[in-house]
């Protein structure tokens, strides 16, 4: 076979039994004898685990003892540890990518059964990589370099704290929110499970931090409109909406609120789920951050039809805080690396009619609860039914719209959890009698087992079965008035009825309804649920398939607070660890124009989405930009003379590839 | 090769970022497929240059399949746009030259879609296992022997053998 450079081929063939995980399925020693008889192959061996370092040793040895100029290694995919073996190619002084990876493990021993056409396929890929290997050339990677400044999207407790982390460290943060104050869904929480402490006393203090970091930049009521640039470099729009009020001059007295023409609160306050009125202009929430009121476009009279008494500019006075004229800006950013944070949504109840959410007024989410037991909610802290009464028995049903193959099928973890801090606090408060309606208890996490039996010792009671309707028709004069919860109790193996004065639902997390545009504009992949997609479950939590994009809470997954934040300082970390390290290495897989065969037809130029390729009309021939190129080879495959080669995926190598694939039967 | 015993073979290009994620995610998830399936790593379905898919049947598979991005979710934006036409090109190619255009098949695959690499896949085997064998390497060097033969017969001087001529072309 002929080899670019002059030295004979020296292929070292490595095969991993990775444990059982391959050698349960492939014959390793018979895929390493079979390798030593292909063109080149000097040595072959198969080691249970070539990840480990003995493994990576072996190679490096391997490289000085016997003089290899080529590796393969016959392992997990390449997307796990290509860069491993790499390194330890480099490390025994060969060019890093004269080495090939082959995926037996994930594209292989892990997908069949069958041990014979298992193997067969292993050979077949090896015969491949080897083909391939003895075409490679030395390669030099390019560093590229990183801009310090970071990009937080979302302002919940996760952004918060990754900004927060950040910002402390030094790096000048921007911190995205979409609604008009940051604080996100643990804002609206009364006390936090399981330590019953009040949520606004651990996170307003954070809130206000961000407000003050002089590292930080607060854009709320804004949202990313584009993102465009790689790791390192990105140029970020963010779309400002219209708030008509600076922000800056705001002072938060709210006199403008008192002032405004609708002498009585009419909207449904989203802070409040509805469950309490706002004017036109209001303030989101009393802790908010910025201390700034926002105008709804929607329902002010003065936006909407120019014909207000504009009351509120008065109560302004000299302050000229309120802006009619503001417009939507779109301001652009340079930022090196993300946080995205965006969180969830919660599930909406109307799905499951038969829980009768919308139809009977006592029937609430587990959020409506949280609000109407919060001393900052609509009714002071007083647990109330629609009717105005105190209710003497409350109902919880677990899993409404979590573990459910007709809705979502996850557990969204902490409704369990959820609903047992609500009981407490509703037994505690009320003394009313409480049900948990469950399928299974999960209390997991530090202090979860604990605050369940907590929960049993306040006399909670727990039925085990999924509720299969709440109907408001009684049988029987115990059940005149109230809410019936019809329920299979698996434990006592019979179907019981019971009466209950307020239903609240624990629904489960979904993904923001907009997500997948999320995703789109910063180019992350989504899990088939809609969840943003870290790297690895366990090796990479919080990165994601584009470097320099990090994920942290909800959105990737339903957890909890204190996996949030602990998500948030990871996803801040790898932020860190990506600034300090001064710059990245960029895999070199450009493209190349070869001059002396370019015919100048241009094809290539209108291809590139990144504008690499530029034409010279003089010598009437195109180049590359390597720089700008990022490696995808669309313009390689499109060129008619062939003039287009790209490092690492160079037609020939490939040709080479599919011929291995084939060549063994 | 005994008709019996034949087994489909298929070559696989995966753009690295979605699909052959999700064929590593169907790994992990332990779903399982057919084996006949020999998966190629490319960083984007875009540079599947259609040379690849005429090599890989002249070389013996029975069927290509490209997996790349949705529309839209490519990570060089608009990459899997360009494997689509080059994709329509290639079954009108194909279907002059005699070669059932099932036999290559483009899938847009997600990351997160190893339910669907499993699924693509074992349909893709079963419907080749129905077309048979396309054996273009056999039918090439039938090809070179029945004209070498008349050549022969005709006393033809300096005969070139046009099959090995045509896998000149499509080698490049």
């Amino acid at each position: 076979m002929k080899v670019k450079d002059d030295q004979p081929l020296r292929i070292g063939f490595y095969v991993c039994h990775c444990g059982h995980n391959i050698a349960g399925v492939v014959d390793c020693a018979a895929v390493a004898q079979y390798a030593a008889t292909l063109e080149g192959v000097v040595l072959s061996r198969d080691y249970k685990y070539m990840c480990s370092s003995p493994g990576q040793e072996l190679i490096r040895e391997d490289i000085r003892d016997h003089n290899l100029n080529r590796v393969v290694v016959a392992s997990c995919s390449p997307l796990l540890h290509e860069h491993t073996f790499r390194t330890a190619v480099a490390a025994g002084g060969l060019n890093p990518f004269l080495f090939q990876m082959v995926n037996i493990r994930e594209h292989d021993a892990w997908v069949h059964t069958d041990k014979a056409a298992a193997t067969d396929k292993a050979k077949a890929l090896a015969a491949a990589a080897i083909r391939r290997v003895a075409r490679h050339r030395p390669l030099e990677t390019t560093r590229a370099p990183i801009h310090p400044d970071v990009l937080v999207v979302g302002g919940g407790i996760s952004g918060i704290h990754a900004a927060l982390t950040l910002a402390n460290a030094g790096k000048k943060v921007y911190l995205v929110e979409r609604d008009p104050s940051i604080g996100g869904h643990m804002a609206q929480f009364d006390k936090t499970f399981p330590t019953l402490d009040c949520a606004a006393c651990i996170l307003t203090p954070k809130m206000s931090a961000v407000r003050a970091h002089k590292n930080i930049v607060l854009w709320t009521y804004s949202e990313v409109a584009k993102v465009e640039g790689y790791v390192g470099n990105y140029t970020v729009t963010v779309r400002r909406k219209a708030r008509y009020v600076q922000e800056e001059l705001c002072v938060g007295c709210q006199e403008c609120v008192e002032a405004c023409v609708f002498k009585e609160p009419k909207f449904p306050d989203r802070f409040n789920v509805g469950l309490s009125r706002r004017k036109p202009i209001y303030m989101p929430f009393p802790q908010a951050v910025p201390q700034a009121v926002v105008i709804d476009p929607e329902r002010c009279i003065e936006l909407k039809t120019g014909k207000c008494k504009k009351t509120c500019l008065e109560a302004c006075a000299d302050r000229h805080a309120i802006d009619f004229q503001q417009k939507e800006e779109l301001v652009q950013i340079h930022v090196g690396s993300m946080i995205v944070a965006t969180g969830y949504e919660l599930f909406d109840p109307r799905r499951l009619p038969h829980y009768g959410y919308g139809r009977y007024p006592d029937v609430l989410t587990t959020l409506e609860c949280e609000r109407l037991i919060s001393s900052s909610g609509p009714t002071g802290g007083e647990l109330r039914l629609h009717s105005g009464q105190a209710p003497t028995a409350v109902g919880f049903v677990l899993c409404a719209g979590s573990r459910d193959y007709k809705t979502n099928r996850w557990c969204s973890r902490t409704c369990c959890m959820h609903s047992m801090k609500l009981a407490q606090i509703i037994r505690e408060r009320t003394g009313a009698e409480v049900t948990l309606f469950y399928i299974d208890i999960r209390a997991p996490g530090k202090g979860g087992e604990e605050f369940y039996d907590r929960a049993l010792a306040q006399g909670v009671k727990f039925v085990r079965g999924r509720v299969a309707e709440v109907s408001d028709c009684p049988l029987s004069p115990a059940e005149q008035g109230k809410l019936i919860v019809r329920v299979e109790d698996t434990l006592a193996g019979m179907v019981r009825r019971i009466p209950l004065d307020m239903v609240v639902l624990a629904v489960g997390m979904e993904p923001q309804a907009n997500a997948q545009e999320v995703r789109r504009i910063m180019n992350m992949s989504c899990s088939a649920e809609g969840w943003f997609l870290e790297k690895h479950p366990k090796m990479a939590p919080v990165s994601t398939f584009t470097d320099g994009v990090f994920i942290a809470g909800c959105c990737q997954g339903p957890k909890d607070i204190p996996d949030s934040i602990a998500q948030a300082g990871a996803a801040a970390a790898e932020a860190l660890a990506l600034i300090d390290a001064g710059g990245i290495d960029q895999e070199p897989n450009t493209a190349y124009i070869s001059e002396e065969d370019c015919s100048g037809c241009k094809s290539c130029v209108d291809l590139c989405p990144y504008k690499a390729i530029a034409f010279d009309p003089v010598k009437e021939k195109a180049s590359i930009n390597a720089a700008l190129c990022k490696g995808c080879g669309v313009c390689v495959a499109a060129c008619p003379s062939g003039s287009i080669g790209q490092n690492l995926f160079e037609d020939q190598e490939v040709f080479e590839e599919i011929e291995g694939v084939l060549a063994h039967a | 090769m005994p008709e019996n015993n034949w087994q489909p073979r298929i070559v696989a290009f995966f753009c690295s970022w979605c699909t052959y994620t999700a064929a590593d995610l169907a790994g992990v998830s332990r779903l399982k497929y057919a084996p006949n399936i020999r998966i190629i790593r490319l960083m984007c379905s875009g540079r599947v240059d259609p040379q690849f898919v005429l090599e890989a049947l002249a070389r013996g598979a029975d069927g290509v399949l490209i997996g790349g991005c949705h529309p839209g979710d490519c990570h060089y934006a608009e990459g899997n746009f360009k494997t689509l036409r080059r994709y329509q090109m290639l079954r009108r190619v194909l279907g002059a030259m005699g070669i059932s255009e099932e036999r290559i098949r483009l899938e847009w695959i997600s990351a997160s879609e190893g339910e669907r690499v499993r699924m693509v896949i074992n349909d893709l085997v079963e419907r080749i296992r129905i077309l048979g064998p396309l054996d273009l390497p056999g039918r090439l060097a039938a090809c070179d022997a029945e004209l070498g033969a008349s050549a022969q017969a005709l006393r033809l001087p300096q005969y070139r053998q046009p099959a090995a001529d045509l896998r000149e072309v499509i080698h490049g």
